[in-house]
Order: structure tokens, then sequence, then C-alpha cells
């Protein structure tokens, strides 16, 4: 073995040195529930941690293969998660940047022949030094129509992940079945990908933090009567149809914010204080047409109305 | 005889990590990256073929690398360059440039005396390689 090579390693230094402990607690203290999720990069961080202590040492002399799939219904948090990721691997020193690039199929594939290399070289050099985030990664393959360009960006993809796996990792995005039917067409796909990671769906309970997280975030807050309701709006916002989890939470929290000032505005006399201008009550949630059971009640009136206009 | 050009010519050529280095340099410095390409090597010729666009919004210098790697695929036996382009007030010009790869055999230039009025004399040189056509050299 080399002289110059150290002996042994301090994991624990290399573990607090290296930042991953920072990393790891904003991660658990940050995302709310995705106990799964957390475990498995507590796993890969470990995993990485380790192989970069063989490196050290001239066990090991190849880079890993980071690439991921990030797979899970749409407001389970992947490109949070995503973000988390490159700053992980950014501090531990497999990638250089650490920043993160987010693209979907429309800034990969082209309109025209010949139009489409390019266009994916050219997020691929964006992405180098950093992380590829590919959202919706099945929408790149179109087993119906032959002559889609999407396959041309699948090529250029598979090949840059081989041979420039030092200079970018790629994490695929996407709903579960759709992803593993996408991964049974591209097989070339899945034996170049070494971590799946599946999100799971929030519990109840946990979108109801989640929501006053982000409420306490930008200092609003629920009183009793308006946390209750909350609760039975994320039940009953889970039966409808596009339910997106965390992001149907805030979407939910945005239009009570417009609702709370609509009626700041109406009611108010006089000055109002902090407190009032903070608290969001029963019925700026009770409003919402979550309540009448949804978007396509409203659109059905909406119909029977025109319709009896006519 | 080897073509001494730009930054670095004097050192032996520089290896693919020596340009990310140094790409990346510029890069950090806010300097526009791009790879152009040439068989004219005379010294006043200053505007080179491009090889694709100059990198604005490439965090990281593989790209650069990468794209030097691919112009070599294409145009392997001429000269190729990296240039770093400085935008910025009162500079706008180029702040780096450095050849990254030459031909195999590099012929050297040609001095040319041209007898002028009253017996003086006009001195040029020539590159032995632009006797033959555009795309023939090298």
């Amino acid at each position: 073995m080399d002289e110059s090579r150290p002996t042994h390693v301090d994991l624990t230094a290399a573990f607090e040195d290296s930042g991953v402990r920072d990393v790891l607690r904003e991660l658990d203290e940050t995302l709310i529930g995705l106990e799964p999720v957390k475990s498995r990069i507590r796993e890969t961080a470990a995993l990485l941690l380790v192989d970069q202590a063989r490196r050290q040492l001239g066990l090991a002399t190849e880079t890993p293969t980071l690439h991921m799939s990030f797979t899970g219904n749409p407001g389970t948090g992947k490109t949070t998660v995503a973000l988390k990721m490159a700053d992980l691997l950014h501090r531990l020193g497999y990638v250089r940047k650490g920043h993160l690039v987010t693209v979907t199929r429309d800034d990969l594939v082209g309109q025209y022949i010949g139009h489409t290399a390019p266009k994916t070289k050219e997020v691929l050099k964006k992405a180098m030094g950093g992380v590829l985030f590919i959202d919706e990664a099945y929408y790149l393959y179109r087993p119906d129509n032959e002559r889609d360009y999407g396959q041309e960006a699948i090529e250029i993809l598979l090949q840059v992940m081989e041979n420039n796996r030092d200079d970018l990792v790629v994490i695929l995005a996407g709903y579960g079945d759709r992803m593993d039917r996408f991964f049974a067409s591209n097989p070339g796909f899945r034996s170049r990908i070494a971590h799946h990671i599946e999100f799971p769906d929030y519990s109840d309970g946990e979108l109801l933090h989640i929501a006053q997280t982000m409420l306490a975030r930008q200092n609003y807050r629920l009183d009793d009567g308006a946390r209750a309701a909350m609760e039975e709006y994320i039940a009953a916002r889970r039966g409808q149809p596009h339910f997106a989890n965390a992001r149907s939470v805030r979407n939910a929290l945005d239009r009570a914010r417009l609702r709370q000032a609509n009626r700041l505005f109406t009611e108010a006399s006089g000055p109002i204080g902090a407190d009032r201008l903070s608290l969001i009550t029963e019925p700026d949630i009770r409003a919402s047409r979550v309540f009448r059971g949804g978007l396509d009640v409203d659109r059905k009136t909406g119909q029977a109305m025109r319709q009896a206009a006519e | 005889m080897k073509l001494r050009q730009g930054q670095f010519s004097f050192l032996p050529d520089l290896s693919d990590d020596d340009i990310r280095v140094q790409a990346q340099y510029a890069i950090d410095n806010g300097w526009a990256v791009s790879v152009e390409y040439t068989d004219d090597p005379h010294p006043r010729n200053t505007y080179w073929e491009m090889w694709g666009h100059p990198m604005f919004d490439n965090p990281d210098a593989a790209a650069v690398v990468f794209e030097v790697n691919e112009c070599r695929k294409e145009h392997g036996g001429t000269y190729i360059r990296v240039i770093a382009f400085d935008a910025s007030p009162g500079w706008e010009s180029i702040r780096m440039s450095f050849i990254v790869n030459r031909p195999a055999t590099e012929p050297g230039f040609r001095l040319i005396r041209q007898e002028a009025e009253g017996r003086s004399v006009r001195y040029t040189i020539e590159s032995y390689a632009v006797r033959e056509p555009e795309g023939m050299r090298y």
C-alpha cells in the first residue's frame, strides 16, 4: 500500500466535518413524516461516507453509481428531498457544485428532427457538477409513437449517465406505477439507477402538522375552530380528484389567506392588531368548495345554469 | 514548429483536468467560456470557427471539457482553443484564451520578403499549412 495513505479513518469525525450531520438534522426537522425516505437517505449517506473512507484508504477507486429514482404521488416532497440530496452529495464531495437543475420532458425533447440532441446536451451541461432532476420522467418515453423524439433524449441521457458519472447525478421522479412501466420498457435506466426511493402518502395528521408549519413560517395561525375545519378539510379533500398531498394543503391555505384578507377588509372598522391579522378562523376554511363536494359540483351547476340560459 | 499562441503555450499540452481547472476559474469570475477551432494558424487570424454557443449559464467546467471532447471528435486534426469572454462594463473583451488541441504535425511558417519602393523590403509570414484549401490542411 502507498506510504502516503492513512491507515485508518475516523468515521465520526468525517460525519461531523463533512456537514452531513447538519443536512440530516435539517432533513429531520424540516420534513414531516416520510420516515421510509429519511431512513433510506440516512443509509445512503452512511454508504457514501464509508465509500469515501474506503477510497481514502485505497480500497475502492470507482465512483459509485449515484443516480436515483424518486417515486411517489404528487406533493409528497420529491423536489424538496432532491434539493437536500444535492446538498448532501455536495458536502460529501460527490458533486462539485451541488446545484439542482429541475427539468421536464419539454426541456429535453425538441420539436423537430435534430432539435433534441442539442437541447438535451444543453440541459446536461447546465446540470454538470450538480444534480439533474427529471420530473415526470415517464413522459420521455411514448410507446404509442415510435417516431417520438423522446427516445433520442433517453439515449443521450443514458450515455452521459454512464460516461460522465463523476460530473453529474440524475434523479428521475414520477408516480410509482407509471415509473415502473417506464423502467420496464427502458431496462437501460433500471440498471443504471442504484437507489430507488419511494415516497409514501402523508397521513391526515401529518398533513395538518404540515399546514400548521407552513402557516407558522408565514406568521399565521389557526384558531381551534379552524384547526378542526382543516382536519375535516384534509379528510374530505383526500377523497376528491387531483389530491396532491402537501401541495393541496398549501393551495388550500393560500385560498384561506385570501378569504381572511377579504373578511378583514369588509369587517374591519378601525385599527386591527397584529393578532387579528395573523389569525385564520373557521369560516375562512369552511368557505372552501371542498366541503360542498369539490370542484366537480361547481362545474356541474355551472353547466346546468348555462344550459338553462340557452 | 509548435504554435505558441495564448496562455500556457510554452507549457506541455494541457490535460483534461488542467482544462477543467482553468475553465472553472473563468466561470467563477463570471466570464462566458466558449470553444473554437480553426485550421488557419496565422497569429492575426482572430476569429476562429465557433463550436456551439458560448456557455453563459453552466456553473461547472465539466461542461467545457465535455464540449472540447465533442469538438475533438469532429475536428481532432485542427487547432482548438478555449476562450473566456468578460462582458462586464469596461472590459467587453477576451480575458483568457488557450489552445487545447493541435494537429499531429505543425509545419510552421514561411517568411515572405516583398520588394517595395526604394529597395525597401516588406516582411510577412505565411503558414505552410494554408497552401492547401480549407478543410484539407493538416
